[in-house]
This record gives structure tokens, C-alpha cells and sequence, in this order.
């Protein structure tokens, strides 16, 4: 297991967003976690990540209890986040992108990483002078993996990767992860609303209403389409 | 044409100490959105530094290019440590902190220094140009401003040092999601500022003598230049002092200093009315 969340709950100010989530992932796993706009998602990878203190619960990661870490330290540890919105260095350039995320190496390794990293990524090679902020959506996107994937994560965040993007990039995305989940068996937290993504990618799919998580479903049954409107409320 | 060479000279000159006594407020600010009122101090403190240390017996050189910045710039990081940290993003009362860390300073070196004027004399004689003479320290400030500035580009540009502190400036939330230690590299950025400061308040000792209250001369001269240079740390320090140097010594030549200063005021005012974001607002947007 390498990641243990208990009872966890926080939320913005006084107003509760989470109310005790609680689930685990095991080393090599690829969970999706879906839910409608303000159940919680993005709030659960926030405080995962450390950037929203929790009131209570306990989350344990590789065998460390990181409740009370900064985010700084979760990333070295091996939590890799990949944030709603992309969040890439506008003024940098995709390739300067990519070495922050090497930043926790030392200076030697970083073209090494970058250039095994690219592999994956044959449309980033292309742009890698490109100012971050000149990039279009999909392909902020797929720099947003890379940069993440260059911290050699142990565990990646992936926060609603779908989001504005154009289709023919969604299916790289889908393509990409799961070449590098059946490649290096990284394990990866999704976030999502679209259902075809993360039937696609999960092996597991957690259901979050209210801040909890209410049900366990397996990928094939969402495409099901009463199945999930009658227990996730979702309509397709 | 001698007279040209020597006016040629006495610009680069303005626009050299402009730079200097500026970009060191230019780093914290632009990097930190800090408005650091103690600026001025800092500079007094890089001048007490040098005089202190050649009084001790070191050489001007290394009192001025070593000791002073060393010094300042620890004082620098224990600032931020000690205050600024518990106040980002909270421009007005930090600009109230660094207000009254700036009365301190003044009367703490008053009453270790005494309210008069010290001085160091200019080593480097003077050089002749033509028929004229113009002292060979001139130069020298302009020198270390070029190296300062080439300095800052490299770091910036081409070290990894460079590469986390833009992208830290530019998302510390991100930075910090991919191990960068924000506080860390605050304090560093906020020492380095200080630092450059106290090399400038060293380099220009010789020039203006040291009293407890100069910083108040720099510090009005180095906030207009980096609000009229803008967002980009160098290009911003760089362009600024190039248009506001030039402006005061050709107005200086032509009339009086009094004048000149005169005239640098009126052209920031004109130039904030034009671009109230700064010359790298509008140009040389993609600069460092």
C-alpha cells in the first residue's frame, strides 16, 4: 500500500468540503476518483498534496505519515501533482518547464531525465523552445505530465486532465498513460468528470459526493448508462 | 570632441550608479513583490561596511567588492527571516515593517557612527581626456555596473539557481509541487537583492561620503527607476536607468544638478502617465 488516507476533512475557512475521506491505493495502481463539480476532487488532491491544511484524519504515504507535511517534502518524497489549469511557468520556456521539474535532482542528471521523459512525448521534442504560455491547451496538458513525470513521481495526481481539451489531444493523453502505466507500472490518482477517460484508464473507480466517498465501481460499469445515472447521479 | 567623450562618460556614469543603487531593490521587488522601504539603509549600511573594514585595515578592493556585500547581504537574510516572511502578500504592511526597520537603521548607525559625514577617498587617480581631467573611479563604477548586470543575466539565464527562482516567482505553489522549497529560495532572493545593494552603497562610498541619512538620497531615485522600468528585473533596471540617467546628466550639463534632478522627476512622472506599467510593460516584454 502506498498510500493511506483516514478520515480525512478540510476545507476553505469555516465551509467543510471534505467530511472524512478514506481509501487506499496499492504500489502500481490506477485509481479514478469521479464526482460532479464541487464534490470535493479537487480539493482531496489539494490537501493531498499539502496546499490545504486538513482539521482532521491522517494520510500516510510510502510507509511515512505526511499529515502534517509541506507540499515541498510530499514532493520529494514522490508525490507527483499535476493541477487542474495545467499551472505551467508561463514565462518559461517547455524545455526550462521540464528541468523544474527536475528540480529535486542534482544538476547531472537532469538532461538525462528530460531526454528519457521525451520519449514519451514525441509532440513536446517539437516545442521545446516554445515559451510555456504560447502552447495550446492539449499541449500545456501533456507538458504537465512530462514535468511531473521528470520528479520521477511514485505516486502522480492527476487533477481533470480532460478539461478544455480538444479530443484528438484527450486521446494522446489516454494513449500516453497507459502506454507508460503498462511500461514502468506508475500509479496514478485520477481526478475526473469524463466518464470515457477514466473508464479507459481505471482499474478502480471511487465515487465522491459530498465530500465522502460513497461507492466503488468498476470501469466497464459506466458504460452502463442507468448504472450510473441511478447511483452517481451523473447523466451522460 | 573631447567634451563629447567626457559627456559620453559622465552619462554612462549616471546611468551606471542608477543601476546600481537599483537593482538590487529591482530583484526583491520584482521577484518578491516586496516594497522594500529600507532600500536606502541597506546602501548606507553596504557604504558603513566598506569604511569600517578599510579602517581595519583592509584593502578598498576587497572592502567594497567582498566585505560589503557579505555583510549586507546576511543582514539581508536575517531581515527576511526575522520579518518579511510573516508578511507576503501583504504589500502595506510590509511596507510599514521595512518603514520602521529603515528609522531603526538610521538611528542605530547614528548613534554607533554619529550624525556626520565619513568618507574614503577614490583610490584610482585621475585620466585625461584631451583638455580635460575626470577621475579614473568614473569608470570604475561603470565597469562594476556592467559586471553586475552581466552577473544577474547569467545567473538568471543560464544556472539552475536562475531557472528556480523565475519559476518560483512565476508559480511558487507549482514550484513547491515539484520539491522546490519556496521559503528558501525567498530568503536567498531577498539576501542577494541586499547584497547587490550593499555592493552599490560600497561602490558609491568614495563618491558621496556615508552618513546615516543618505539613504534617503537613493531611495526615492531607485524606486522611480524600477517602477518606471517595469516587470523584467534587468531589462526594466537596464532601460529606466538608461532613459532617467541620461535624461539628468545632459539636463545637469546644460544647466544645473539642481536641474537635472529636476528633470529626471518630470520624466518619470511623464513616463508612469504613458506606461503605467513600467517600459517592459510595452517593450522588451520577453526580457529577463
Amino acid at each position: 500500500m502506498i498510500l493511506n488516507v483516514q478520515g480525512l476533512r478540510t476545507g476553505y475557512g469555516r465551509i467543510p468540503i471534505l467530511n472524512g475521506i478514506g481509501f487506499s491505493v496499492d504500489e502500481g495502481e490506477f485509481i479514478g476518483i469521479l464526482g460532479h463539480n464541487g464534490m470535493g476532487k479537487t480539493t482531496l488532491l489539494r490537501a493531498l498534496m499539502g496546499f490545504l491544511p486538513p482539521t482532521s484524519g491522517r494520510v500516510q504515504f510510502a510507509g511515512t505519515d505526511i499529515t502534517a507535511l509541506e507540499p515541498y517534502r510530499r514532493a520529494r518524497l514522490g508525490l507527483g501533482y499535476v493541477p487542474q489549469g495545467r499551472e505551467i511557468f508561463p514565462g518559461l520556456s517547455v524545455y526550462d518547464n521540464l528541468r523544474m521539474g527536475c528540480a529535486q535532482q542534482s544538476g547531472g542528471q537532469e538532461h538525462a531525465t528530460i531526454a528519457n521523459v521525451l520519449e514519451e512525448f514525441p509532440r513536446l521534442t517539437q516545442l521545446l523552445d516554445r515559451p510555456g504560455s504560447a502552447l495550446s491547451g492539449g499541449e500545456q496538458q501533456l507538458l504537465a505530465i512530462a514535468r511531473c513525470l521528470c520528479g520521477k513521481p511514485r505516486l502522480v495526481l492527476l487533477d481533470e486532465p480532460t478539461e478544455g481539451i480538444q479530443p484528438s489531444i484527450i486521446e494522446e493523453i489516454v494513449e500516453t498513460l497507459q502506454r507508460l502505466r503498462a511500461r514502468t507500472g506508475l500509479t496514478m490518482i485520477l481526478v475526473e468528470q469524463n466518464l470515457d477517460f477514466i473508464a479507459a484508464l481505471s482499474q478502480r473507480i471511487l465515487v465522491i459526493q459530498k465530500g465522502r466517498i460513497t461507492q466503488e465501481v468498476k470501469p466497464d460499469e459506466l458504460h452502463d448508462a442507468s448504472v450510473v445515472g441511478e447511483f452517481i447521479g451523473i447523466t451522460t | 570632441m573631447d567634451l563629447v567623450a567626457l559627456l559620453a562618460i559622465q552619462v554612462l556614469y549616471a546611468v551606471a550608479s542608477l543601476a546600481l543603487i537599483s537593482v538590487g531593490l529591482a530583484i526583491i521587488f520584482g521577484m518578491m513583490r516586496v516594497i522594500n522601504l529600507a532600500h536606502g539603509e541597506f546602501l548606507m549600511l553596504g557604504g558603513y561596511a566598506a569604511i569600517v573594514a578599510t579602517s581595519h585595515g583592509i584593502s578598498i578592493w576587497v572592502a567594497m567588492l567582498v566585505v560589503a556585500p557579505i555583510v549586507v547581504g546576511l543582514i539581508g537574510i536575517i531581515v527576511e527571516r526575522a520579518i518579511i516572511r510573516f508578511l507576503y502578500g501583504r504589500m502595506i504592511d510590509t511596507m510599514l515593517a521595512t518603514w520602521g526597520l529603515s528609522l531603526f537603521l538610521v538611528g542605530l548607525t547614528t548613534a554607533i557612527f554619529g550624525n556626520t559625514t565619513v568618507g574614503i577617498s577614490a583610490p584610482l587617480g585621475s585620466i585625461q581626456i584631451g583638455a580635460y581631467r575626470t577621475s579614473a573611479y568614473t569608470l570604475f563604477v561603470i565597469a562594476i555596473a556592467i559586471a553586475v548586470l552581466g552577473a544577474i543575466f547569467a545567473v538568471m539565464r543560464w544556472t539552475r539557481l536562475g531557472l528556480i527562482a523565475r519559476g518560483t516567482m512565476q508559480n511558487a505553489d507549482m514550484a513547491a509541487a515539484l520539491g522546490v522549497n519556496p521559503p528558501r529560495v525567498y530568503a536567498v532572493t531577498f539576501g542577494v537583492g541586499a547584497a547587490l545593494s550593499g555592493l552599490a552603497g560600497a561602490v558609491l562610498a568614495p563618491v558621496s561620503g556615508v552618513f546615516p541619512t543618505i539613504g534617503v538620497a537613493y531611495v526615492a531615485k531607485s524606486f522611480i527607476t524600477v517602477i518606471g522600468g517595469g516587470a523584467a528585473i534587468l531589462s526594466g533596471t537596464v532601460s529606466a536607468s538608461a532613459l532617467f540617467g541620461t535624461i539628468n546628466q545632459i539636463a545637469t550639463f546644460v544647466t544645473t544638478p539642481v536641474f537635472g534632478e529636476v528633470a529626471l522627476l518630470a520624466a518619470a512622472i511623464v513616463l508612469i502617465r504613458l506606461l503605467p506599467q513600467g517600459i517592459t510593460g510595452r517593450f522588451f516584454r520577453r526580457g529577463l
